[in-house]
């Protein structure tokens, strides 16, 4: 257990109880997440596999897409791609664009939306290759659904890539550095907590050797002072009989006195 | 046909035309065929078809391309090569085959009018819109035809000093200019050049009124054909419809009274095969294919095209050039576009062989 690998705290109970709950917060912040990273990652496969369908069906829907306008230019006698550009007065498909969440992630979402047939469209190649004009246009109206569609998906793909990668880093974060370091610092406090107890205790124990000494010492004492007056006593009752000087003068003082 | 106007033409057509006429047979041998096809056909890249080109009569337009090709490229290329042939045909050309050259490219004029009609109108740069034009239809006037601001002084200020001019006062009324769509107008014009182009073949007369008269009636059919199929559920009403087909053809009148007012393909192809020639095209197409429609429509064409070298003394040859040398220019376009798209199975769909 490192020491640098804590933060810097006092030791004492009440910051204990701060680590404490902050520990259970990391904890439960790191299993909320994992949640979240799972879930992501669930709808990022799903998404990956859309991608790559989607992608495969565009080369295909490409492909078709080009070719009817290769049978197009073949059956027209003339260059029809400025009739076409000139033809155009407003966009038939337009784009929306609108959110999706997932997981408290919000993926842009594209929507393709069909306004109003050309109308000016519809006689293009009237004299010739017109029905080819038409075959091409259908195809590239499905190509740009499929491009919409796929844009989408690029889109959300990255976006979410950005948030599973933003998320697995706080799940790492929490389990690698935030959780160990709380743990540390709880395990520190404890640590130092427990050694102020055994001080404390030990304080407590010299404190009460102590006074069991100076106790036994006073009793010595006492004793050794007690004996020395029994033997004083013994001394001067054999000296003298009789009251002792002192005593008899302290009663005839108090005779005089009443 | 007199006998008398028949033995003059043989003996003095060559006094005028002759030179020509052997220069446009000349070029017609530089035509691609059918094995070049079918080495083209074997190419993997542009590159080689480039490169196989290059020994055609392709080849000093192509030689100087950069690398990497494209199909754009690969057809500008030959459409250069047509161009340059036309126009020394058209400079060594005297009267009346002068007229007759440029009868021939009136069709692209038109597209090309249209084109820049067009394009004014929807403010694009007129050098832009130049450029894409189609360098058989272009004339003096034409980037003039940009600073017209409204179709009346488009008309007035440059349409009336090109050949054009007749067709559009003929048909066409100011307030049409305005409000009718582009390829109703387009159509219009292409119409009234087809009759036009009719009366002055035949004003022409001898071999040339016979067989250009011939290729036109097959034109105008097949125009009428393919304005038909083309107008099945537009709202080109049956009256507008019935006035964009030629007044001469295998199919004028009764044919195309009956095409005018046809709903769908098998009412198309009940008409159609009420014509003989037109019924042994269509006894080639399997029931409900029009896919195939237009290929078997440009290989008729083809081959009446390459008919019309079987005889001499006469100007259809020129047209005929033109129009396969076109054939092979889309034939060339479908060859590139399939080798660029890997879509080789489907190479043998597309190439009308000449010879």
């Amino acid at each position: 257990m490192s020491t640098q690998n804590r933060y810097t705290c006092t030791p004492t109970v009440s910051v204990l109880g701060v680590m404490k709950a902050r520990l259970g917060g990391a904890t439960k912040g790191h299993s909320l997440l994992k949640k979240k990273a799972d879930a992501l990652n669930m709808r990022f496969r799903q998404i990956l596999k859309k991608i790559v369908d989607t992608k495969e069906e565009m080369g295909r829907v490409m492909k078709a897409s080009f070719f009817t306008l290769t049978q197009a230019k073949y059956a027209c006698l003339g260059d029809f791609k400025h009739t076409v550009f000139d033809s155009v007065d407003q966009a038939s498909i337009r784009v929306r664009a609108s959110t999706d969440n997932v997981a408290g992630v919000k993926l842009p979402k594209f929507e393709s939306l069909k306004e109003g047939q050309g109308s000016k469209l519809g006689l293009i190649g009237l004299g010739s290759g017109g029905k080819q004009i038409q075959e091409c246009r259908k195809s590239f109206m499905k190509a740009v659904d499929l491009l919409v569609e796929l844009a989408s998906l690029q889109t959300a793909f990255l976006t979410l890539d950005e948030a599973i990668k933003t998320t697995n880093r706080r799940v790492n974060a929490l389990e690698h550095v935030v959780k160990p370091r709380l743990e540390n610092t709880i395990a520190y406090i404890k640590g130092e907590l427990d050694e102020l107890e055994r001080e404390e205790f030990f304080r407590l124990k010299k404190v009460q050797s102590n006074k069991k000494k100076h106790q036994l010492a006073a009793e010595a004492l006492e004793k050794a002072r007690l004996a020395a007056l029994a033997a004083e006593k013994e001394q001067e009752e054999q000296d003298k009989p009789g009251p002792s000087p002192i005593l008899a003068a302290i009663k005839k003082v108090a005779n005089d006195f009443y | 046909m007199s006998f008398g106007e028949d033995t003059s033409e043989m003996c003095l057509f060559n006094v005028k035309d002759g030179f020509l006429e052997a220069v446009v047979r000349g070029y017609k041998l530089g035509l691609l065929s059918t094995a070049d096809y079918n080495n083209l056909c074997q190419c993997e890249t542009l590159e080689d078809i480039k490169l196989y080109l290059t020994g055609t009569d392709y080849g000093p337009y192509l030689a100087n391309e950069a690398s990497p090709m494209h199909t754009t490229t690969l057809v500008d290329c030959c459409t250069r090569k047509l161009v340059a042939d036309w126009k020394y045909m058209r400079e060594n050309a005297g009267e009346p085959m002068g007229r007759f050259l440029d009868y021939c490219t009136y069709g692209h004029m038109i597209d090309n009018v249209v084109l820049i009609v067009t394009g004014t109108l929807h403010e694009r740069d007129v050098q832009e819109l130049l450029d894409k034009c189609n360098p058989l239809g272009m004339f003096d006037a034409i980037a003039s035809l940009a600073v017209a601001q409204n179709m009346r002084d488009l008309y007035r200020l440059v349409l009336v000093d090109t050949p054009l001019a007749p067709y559009f006062s003929e048909n066409l009324t100011s307030e049409d200019l305005d409000e009718m769509n582009i390829e109703v107008m387009r159509n219009t014009l292409y119409k009234a050049y087809l009759d036009d182009f009719s009366s002055f073949v035949h004003g022409v007369g001898g071999t040339t009124g016979a067989v250009m008269g011939e290729m036109l009636s097959f034109e105008a059919d097949r125009r009428a054909l393919n304005i038909t199929l083309n107008s099945i559920g537009t709202e080109l009403t049956r009256d507008d419809r019935r006035k964009l087909y030629a007044n001469f053809g295998l199919l004028y009148p009764h044919g195309q009274a009956e095409l005018a007012v046809a709903e769908d393909f098998d009412q198309i192809r009940s008409v159609m095969e009420k014509c003989p020639p037109y019924q042994a095209i269509f006894s080639r197409l399997g029931l409900g294919e029009s896919q195939m429609l237009d290929k078997i429509l440009y290989e008729e064409e083809v081959r009446q095209l390459i008919n019309t070298y079987e005889q001499q003394f006469h100007y259809g040859v020129f047209y005929a050039y033109m129009r396969l040398r076109e054939q092979e220019i889309r034939n060339v376009m479908w060859i590139a576009e399939c080798v660029a798209q890997d879509q080789k199975n489907r190479v043998q769909d597309g190439i009308v062989f000449t010879f």
